[in-house]
């Protein structure tokens, strides 16, 4: 009897989520594995003072009018990179996203005529989207430097091609995962996709877009620095020479930019959608 | 003639038989309310004829024409002449009412149209019109959040008016709204009906407010018509013997008119 009450008060979920944790952990061990990952080199004596020799040269930051200049400059570059990249990033992700989000679809209703032709139309859309955010900007970056020449031009393109198809991806699954009945409901009262839209899924969907919006803004940010490594303009390339020429305190100025500016995204992020409320 | 069905069935995907061989004329301008425990098939029935629905089988005719034979245009067209209140409104809780009201002619307005009236309300005269005979007409340029369970169902209701529909079916409209102001919504709708001569179809959880305002009431169970008839023909024993599974008395506004058991409201919680 007593045995039984145990039984009855014991959680049924338990003994699944230890298996399952166990597993993840089976799981993530050969990554570690695979990866050489090692705390035990930052401690090095060795690499540790290697490191510590030019993190010691962070200090004091560097100040001087003509390299304050520079910085702005290319601050002020990087900024234009990234958002003229995202620009581009939203015209191609705005209208794709439509398309490839299945509760905007009329002949899903009923279903009626067209079903197939809608479904058929998504499939390459989908994988375009797909294509576009698999190569990461890096890669698209050299491809375009290439193309069009060293220049900002070739990051523009880079973060506008792998930024729309992320956003056309996640912009569709926000969409779904918010309500999706006003939007069907216009659809089923005659309403065209696009009025659909604007009437029943932008109002429901439009914080978690415009927080997700701002918030790869600040990814395309550090995305154009990483790509004026490889010649494309603005902090990265000048992040770049100083860090080739072992100018620490050039460096650390740089990083409190970096960390300027995405309070700066945060600040923005957290204002717009004070507006929407 | 506005709706034909002609042994119209209804199978979910899950094999789950919603409508059985349902079988139906209702004439252009008649006045029906739907009546029937919950799960008896009010809703599939109303969705088929909104052509929200393709039947399993059988043929369905809508406004005289079958919904399921046209091309994409011309099936928009006929959907924007159905103007459909949904019992939960599907409406964003971001928009403003007069928005959610204005919507309800997207499937007649231009784009263009459509698009400008987001930047700047295309029609508040008539937006406002409608939601004067909802009584809410001073919450015109609230935001949809900021309103009641019944005062959003009355807002969907206005929007449908607004679309000025040849079919105006209607899905347990009132289910949050008082009684005492429900009868006036389903005599707004009735009166919107009457002079425009449109067909209104309603499903009413409420029998009295069924009997009161439609001259004809088809009870509905077990996805089948148990009776299809005249108010003054619907006896209390067809109304005891159509709600049997689901209680032991006739759900009306005011609690158990008909039958034995202890009142319970009529309402069921409003699912936000």
């Amino acid at each position: 009897m007593a045995q039984n009450a145990d039984r009855v008060l014991r959680d049924p979920a338990a003994l699944p989520r230890v298996v399952l944790t166990a597993l993840v952990l089976l799981l993530l061990w050969p990554g570690f594995r695979l990866t050489e990952f090692d705390l035990g080199v930052l401690f090095d004596p060795r690499n540790r003072e290697t490191m510590g020799r030019f993190l010691g040269t962070f200090f004091p930051l560097a100040f001087s009018g003509e390299f304050v200049r520079l910085v702005v400059k290319s601050t002020f570059e990087t900024l234009a990179i990234a958002t003229a990249g995202m620009t581009l990033a939203l015209l191609i992700a705005a209208p794709l996203s439509l398309i490839v989000t299945r509760s905007l679809s009329i002949a899903r209703i009923g279903p009626g005529p067209g079903l197939w032709r809608g479904r058929l139309l998504r499939i390459p859309v989908r994988l375009a989207l797909m294509v576009f955010r698999s190569v990461p900007e890096i890669v698209w970056a050299l491809l375009f430097v290439r193309a069009v020449g060293l220049g900002p031009t070739a990051g523009v393109l880079a973060i506008g091609i792998t930024y729309g198809g992320m956003l056309g991806k996640v912009y569709s699954e926000i969409f779904e995962s918010g309500d999706t009945r006003p939007a069907v409901a216009l659809l089923e009262a005659g309403g065209g996709h696009v009025s659909a839209f604007m009437y029943g899924m932008l109002p429901v969907a439009l914080p978690e877009l415009v927080s997700y919006t701002v918030y790869r803004w600040e990814c395309a940010i550090r995305a154009s620095v990483i790509m004026g490594f490889v010649g494309a303009g603005g902090l990265g390339m000048q992040m770049e020479l100083s860090m080739r020429m072992l100018n620490g305190g050039e460096v650390s100025t740089m990083l409190l930019v970096f960390l300027l500016l995405v309070l700066l995204a945060d600040a923005i992020s957290a204002g717009l959608r004070k507006v929407i409320e | 003639m506005s709706l034909a069905f002609d042994r119209v069935s209804l199978v979910h995907p899950n094999g789950y038989r919603a409508l059985a061989d349902i079988t139906l004329k209702i004439g252009a301008g008649e006045r029906v309310a739907v009546i029937g425990p919950s799960g008896a098939g009010k809703t599939t029935l109303l969705r088929l004829m909104a052509t929200a629905l393709r039947p399993s089988s059988g043929a369905v005719k809508t406004l005289g024409i079958d919904p399921w034979a046209l091309d994409k245009t011309a099936l928009r067209q006929l959907r924007a002449r159905i103007g459909m209140v949904h019992q939960s409104p599907p409406l964003p809780l971001r928009q403003r009412v007069v928005t959610a009201v204005l919507g309800g002619r997207v499937g007649t307005w231009p784009l263009w149209k459509a698009l400008a009236s987001l930047a700047y309300p295309a029609d508040i005269a008539g937006a406002r019109a409608m939601l004067e005979r909802m009584e809410i007409a001073e919450k015109l340029f609230e935001r949809c959040d900021r309103l009641s369970g019944g005062q959003l169902q009355r807002v969907g209701v206005a929007r449908v008016l607004y679309q000025q529909a040849d079919l105006l079916l209607t899905d347990e409209p009132v289910s949050a709204v008082d009684p005492a102001l429900s009868d006036r919504v389903i005599g707004e709708l009735s009166r919107e009906a009457q002079s425009r001569g449109v067909t209104l179809i309603a499903s009413l959880h409420a029998v009295d407010l069924a009997l009161h305002w439609f001259p004809r009431i088809i009870g509905v169970r077990g996805g089948e018509i148990a009776f299809d008839l005249p108010p003054e023909q619907v006896k209390d024993d067809m109304l005891r013997e159509l709600y049997a599974a689901e209680s032991a008395f006739v759900p009306t506004q005011s609690g158990p008119a008909i039958g034995t058991a202890a009142p319970v409201s009529r309402r069921k919680p409003l699912c936000s």
